[in-house]
């Protein structure tokens, strides 16, 4: 085998942080097996070139795995015949476990079927949460992805589908945690598994769930379906801690960083140092809870709030995802099988309105939310928007209508909070 | 070689990932109390009953080699539980009952080379995607922008210097798979993209190119008797959109794709309501192997916040307080026409007051 030059990529193997061109240049170097040698040797000079050239040579194509449409990124090089060994390089994209758990015992047989039919290159994860085995031949994805499936993994979302979910640490670890997220994660995801494997959506849909307002897996900002845990009840305060805080810290500095940072100025120090709560005009952000964890911690009332239509530009712009429903109780059978009717809609109804290579934002922002939610059967709420309509371009002819349904919608939630009671 | 049946997969879709978390952690599933940060990388919880799991966190190369996974594994099954995750940075993390185990496997990991940190106040793993190495669109190398900005940027990931955390993203073209970031590097394209008439009509669905763009610049054209497309040079923005559906639109040029930092986007709701990102330099070289240029403005921003910063102030959170003004005055990067916006809904980004900084 005659190993490439590589002199521009050499220069990233240097410092202290871990290098990855070490790392493909050991298995190049000191794996036993002739056929990762070589194909990570041809990665490399292709790579070298891409970097003297500043242009990339791989080009998609179709591939996936008997039965399923998609799942797989195929990768065929442009310059193959200077790199024949690593000419075909795809991608499988592999649904990690929800909250992205591990044990070594199941990473190191995931090692030990990539070994078989891969580069050896492997990425936890990729943006939109999958495990990414780097580099297979069209022949040994089949291989691979037929070993995995056997002992549980299953290939995620590629093309316009379903894509792979992702949910943060949660319950699991963090204090913070207002919701189930695994068991809301694999609800949601699990039951969209046929759009996923056969890509027949407009364009992509992602779901995301964060156990709350901190929002550690980013999904207001890119998911189409968002799950925010949060609650509605008082914020719990243990006093004694608060003091030994003040103590430690001293009442200027918790002035000036937690009850001055309150975006909806509900926090106030007492003069015995002491915490009071304007709980009903908390937004529950969060960040007087960051600060102090061991004082502060979210109530028992949990729930979600959803949020849909998050994206990066492309077309139109980037967009937030906004509320559709302000808070959902997540305890009971029926409160789940809720949550799975409404994705269910939303999907739907994207599947049937959006347009070709439109996101659910976009779709949103074409025909208007309220299209939206009464094409999902939703109920609108002044938590949905950041203040009322501004322009009077408006025709108001059902006014009274209109009036008479908030009329009766009060009253329902009226009576279900006497009923609760 | 006999042909074999296809296999029907088993469509188990998203794994539980209860079955491999760590004892401590199925057994106080929801029913932690509080958490401290004892020293950076390291995180203890503790449950309602008293139980504590610790966590040690590490940054890796992302792109791991098998040698290198495996050598996590040893680490995890000598010095910790056996039980990992990794974070959406792609850092790994262990996670153990015993607080004792903490010390030495740090020592282990730094051993083998990994970096401890990206807790709290630090400078977190940039997140990132492919680049050269694997995808089909990219005018860079996101995997090592990241490494050699990292290289400069490890002792803010093992310490806790910052105000608050600074999450870093880079994208090798204007999709943005990096995402939003305090500062995000991404490549900005600055010529329209050149076109292989002889190839767009065997390759492009053309009509869908059309409909991709979002300024209306392309339409159908006959080039040299071809069906082919044409682009109205003076409306397109080069946002590269036509590309990935059209590869012999190519909008990549070792010369002109240029890298644009941005800052201030924010996900979480904390303080404030989640952000985007804002221009703050474009025209910065797309400079292979080591991108020199782009690290030494990133290392000024951060110097710029570290300095004039609050504790717990996001960078969003601290220009909103400083205003635009002095933050390109802080950082001395020029302000120019590129950063007032013209796209949809700019108005909204003008300053409609007489709150002025000066």
């Amino acid at each position: 085998m005659k190993i490439h030059d590589t002199p521009m990529i050499d220069q990233l193997e240097e410092g202290e942080w871990p290098s990855f061109v070490k790392g493909i240049k050991r298995l190049r170097d000191k794996h036993p097996d002739k056929r990762i040698n070589e194909m990570t040797n041809d990665l490399l000079g292709q790579l070298e070139h891409s970097y003297e050239t500043r242009k990339g040579y791989w080009k998609g194509g179709t591939v996936s795995v008997y039965g399923y449409g998609g799942g797989i990124i195929p990768r065929f090089s442009e310059v193959g015949d200077l790199y024949p060994k690593s000419k075909e390089f795809h991608t499988l994209r592999v649904q990690p476990p929800a909250g992205n758990y591990y044990t070594t015992e199941i990473l190191l047989k995931l090692a030990d079927s990539w070994e078989k039919y891969g580069s050896g290159l492997v990425t936890f994860h990729g943006q939109t949460g999958n495990i990414m085995f780097i580099g297979a031949t069209t022949e040994n994805t089949q291989s691979f992805f037929n070993e995995i499936n056997e002992y549980g993994f299953d290939l995620g979302g590629a093309g316009p589908c379903m894509r792979t979910a992702q949910s943060c640490v949660g319950s699991g670890r963090c204090e913070q945690s207002c919701a189930n997220e695994h068991k809301i994660h694999r609800l949601l995801i699990n039951d969209f598994i046929d759009e996923m494997h056969r890509p027949a959506l407009p364009y992509k849909f992602k779901f995301k769930v964060s156990g709350c307002p901190n929002d550690c897996v980013n999904a207001i900002e890119r998911s189409d379906f968002a799950v925010i845990g949060t609650w509605r009840d008082d914020m719990k305060v243990d006093q004694l801690e608060v003091k030994n805080y003040v103590a430690k810290k001293g009442r200027k500095y918790l002035n000036n960083t937690v009850i001055a940072r309150c975006p909806t100025h509900a926090l106030s120090l007492d003069d015995d140092d002491t915490l009071e709560v304007d709980n009903k005009n908390c937004v529950r952000c969060m960040h007087c809870l960051n600060v102090m964890p061991k004082a502060l911690s979210p109530g028992d009332d949990k729930g979600a709030t959803i949020l849909i239509g998050g994206k990066r530009t492309l077309k139109i712009g980037d967009l937030f995802g906004s509320v559709v429903v302000p808070f959902m109780k997540l305890e009971t059978g029926e409160d789940y099988r809720k949550l799975q009717q409404l994705a269910e809609e939303t999907v739907d109804f994207f599947a049937e309105n959006a347009l070709e290579h439109e996101r659910a934002g976009e779709m949103i922002e074409r025909i208007g939310l309220v299209n939206f939610l009464e094409g999902i059967g939703l109920e609108i709420d002044p938590n949905m928007v950041m203040h009322p309509r501004e322009n009077s371009y408006v025709r108001t002819d059902h006014w009274d209508e209109e009036v008479k349904k908030w009329q009766e919608r009060k009253t329902k939630m009226e009576k279900t909070v006497i009923d609760a009671a | 070689m006999a042909k074999v049946h296809p296999r029907t997969p088993i469509e188990s879709g998203c794994p539980d990932g209860i079955q491999y978390m760590h004892p401590v952690m199925r057994s106080n599933f929801g029913q932690w109390k509080y958490h401290e940060d004892s020293q950076p990388g390291v995180l203890r919880h503790v449950a309602n009953r008293g139980d504590e799991i610790w966590t040690v966190r590490a940054g890796t190369q992302r792109i791991l080699d098998l040698f290198s996974l495996r050598k996590l594994c040893e680490i995890g099954d000598r010095y910790a539980d056996g039980y990992v995750r990794f974070t959406i940075r792609s850092n790994i993390e262990y996670m153990v009952a015993d607080g004792a185990k903490v010390a030495p496997l740090i020592q282990a990991l730094e051993r083998e080379g990994f970096v401890v940190g990206g807790t709290r106040n630090s400078v977190a793993s940039i997140s990132h995607t492919q680049g050269w190495l694997h995808c089909d669109i990219p005018a860079t190398d996101a995997s090592g922008v990241v490494k050699s900005m990292m290289d400069e940027l490890v002792d803010e990931f093992k310490s806790w210097q910052m105000p608050n955390r600074v999450h870093i993203t880079t994208s090798c073209c204007q999709i943005n798979c990096g995402g939003q970031g305090d500062i995000a590097i991404n490549i900005q394209h600055t010529k329209p993209p050149r076109i292989d008439h002889s190839k767009v009509a065997n390759i492009c669905e053309r009509p869908l190119v059309v409909a991709r763009c979002p300024v209306a610049a392309i339409r159908p054209a006959m080039v040299n008797g071809k069906p082919s497309l044409e682009v109205d040079e003076r409306k397109c923005i080069c946002c590269g959109a036509c590309y990935p559906p059209c590869p012999p639109m190519q909008i990549n040029d070792p010369e002109h794709s240029k890298l644009a930092i941005w800052v201030g986007g924010n996900h979480s709701n904390a303080r404030s309501r989640p952000t985007f990102q804002k221009l703050v330099v474009a025209g910065i070289p797309n400079n292979p192997p080591r991108w020199p240029e782009v690290t030494a403005i990133v290392k000024r921003i951060l110097a710029a916040y570290k300095n004039s910063a609050q504790d717990w102030e996001r960078i969003s959170d601290w220009i909103d307080r400083i205003g635009w003004k002095q933050f390109f005055e802080l950082t001395d990067l020029p302000f120019t026409k590129y950063h007032i916006d013209d796209w949809r809904y700019a108005r909204k980004s003008l300053n409609s007051s007489s709150y002025i900084h000066f």
